[in-house]
């Protein structure tokens, strides 16, 4: 019974996994500029890959495989981030201008700081 | 069920290829990289149980550090066209 | 003290990855963790910030918050690609991290970053420049929660 319970967990797990990795890749196509596509590509980041490595997990079972999974998904949770915050950077270091629909820095008193870094042009 | 992940995580992967193709910056075929390197780090784990052989986790975890070491370096190099970069020169180029 | 610590952990986690259990396995384990340590030692990177055990015990609370925000916003974010209208509305704003140390704004800076549908994108001393991708994210981090929320994470430290 409790195994039908597990298998039944599991099999939700990687179907939303699959779910939100799929949807997350859509909009790595669809999104119209670069920093649109990041929040996409960080969902395939977080929920989809967290889900579909819980859902392997509560396959294995505990043990050392489990335990591997978990490395790996703090691996996704330790780099992601700094990946995702390089790449903006590098972006705005090479004037890659983000489409916005309203920019804040100026009304809350601060100049937008890649000006104030970047080479005079 | 680890077939449909697979073919669920094949499809997310055609998809951003499909993004590193037509991606008009630099820094779009970067991004979608690393997403090609996540979801391949997915794969190798659900190929892995689809086989019933999870030594693959092995290679994924291996696979996860030499993708966030290669985007970093890429981006390092379309920065400042330097691998070997001392940020202390910065200011003079 | 976190010498020992962070050769501690080294070894625990080269058992975890090997799986072979013989003597002469577990010798040559112990032996790279203690080699790994002295080298950490060698470039002074084992302080508060290089090996942060410390916040070990606090983390236990803060990291089942954290994962819950992402599952939220991670929703939010799949329903807006989901949409065949596609309603973004991209914004930059700057907020203020109130935390103290070094290591608390880089836990805020990547929790945002973390969290689906705001990245941030330049750290300028205790300013963070936000990208959202819907206003409303934007609204929320000005508001504040998650600052608090590293606050307390960090604690006295």
């Amino acid at each position: 019974m409790s195994a039908l319970l597990i298998d039944a967990m599991s099999l939700l797990c990687i179907l939303a996994g699959s779910f939100f990795t799929i949807a997350g890749a859509i909009g790595l196509v669809r999104m119209p500029d670069l920093f649109t596509r990041m929040h996409a590509a960080s969902v395939i980041d977080t929920l989809g890959v967290s889900l579909l490595i819980v859902g392997m997990m509560l396959q294995a079972g505990a043990g050392l495989v489990s335990l591997k999974l978990i490395f790996v998904l703090a691996l996704f949770f330790l780099t992601g981030p700094v990946v995702t915050h390089a790449l903006a950077q590098a972006a705005l270091h090479e004037r890659v201008e983000p489409l916005l629909a309203e920019d804040r820095r100026a009304a809350r008193g601060q100049a937008p700081p890649a000006d104030s870094e970047g080479a005079p042009a | 069920m680890f077939a449909a992940a697979a073919i669920a995580v094949l499809l997310a992967l055609a998809l951003a290829v499909i993004r590193a193709i037509k991606g008009p910056t630099v820094f779009d075929r970067a991004l979608a990289g690393n997403s090609i390197g996540s979801l391949a780090i997915i794969l190798l784990a659900v190929v892995g149980f689809l086989t019933g052989r999870p030594e693959f986790l092995d290679i994924g975890l291996t696979y996860g550090l030499l993708n966030l070491i290669g985007t970093l370096a890429v981006l390092k190099f379309f920065r400042h066209g330097d691998l070997a970069h001392d940020p202390d020169t910065e200011r003079q180029s | 003290m976190r010498m020992i610590s962070l050769a501690a952990f080294l070894f625990a986690f080269w058992l975890a990855l090997s799986g072979h259990y013989t003597p002469g396995m577990i010798a040559v384990g112990a032996g790279c963790a203690i080699l790994v340590a002295l080298a950490a030692w060698r470039m002074r990177v084992v302080d508060a910030e290089g090996h942060p055990v410390h916040l070990l015990g606090r983390a236990v609370t803060y990291f089942p918050w954290l994962a819950i925000e992402i599952a939220k916003s991670a929703w939010a974010v799949t329903r807006v690609i989901l949409n065949p209208r596609l309603p973004i509305s991209p914004t930059m704003t700057t907020v203020k991290a109130s935390q103290r140390s070094a290591v608390g704004r880089a836990v805020y800076a990547n929790s945002i970053t973390l969290t689906p549908g705001t990245i941030t994108v330049a750290v300028d001393g205790d300013l963070l420049t936000i990208h959202a991708l819907v206003r409303d994210g934007a609204l929320d981090l000005e508001a504040g929660a998650m600052d608090r929320r590293v606050r307390d994470f960090e604690g006295g430290a």
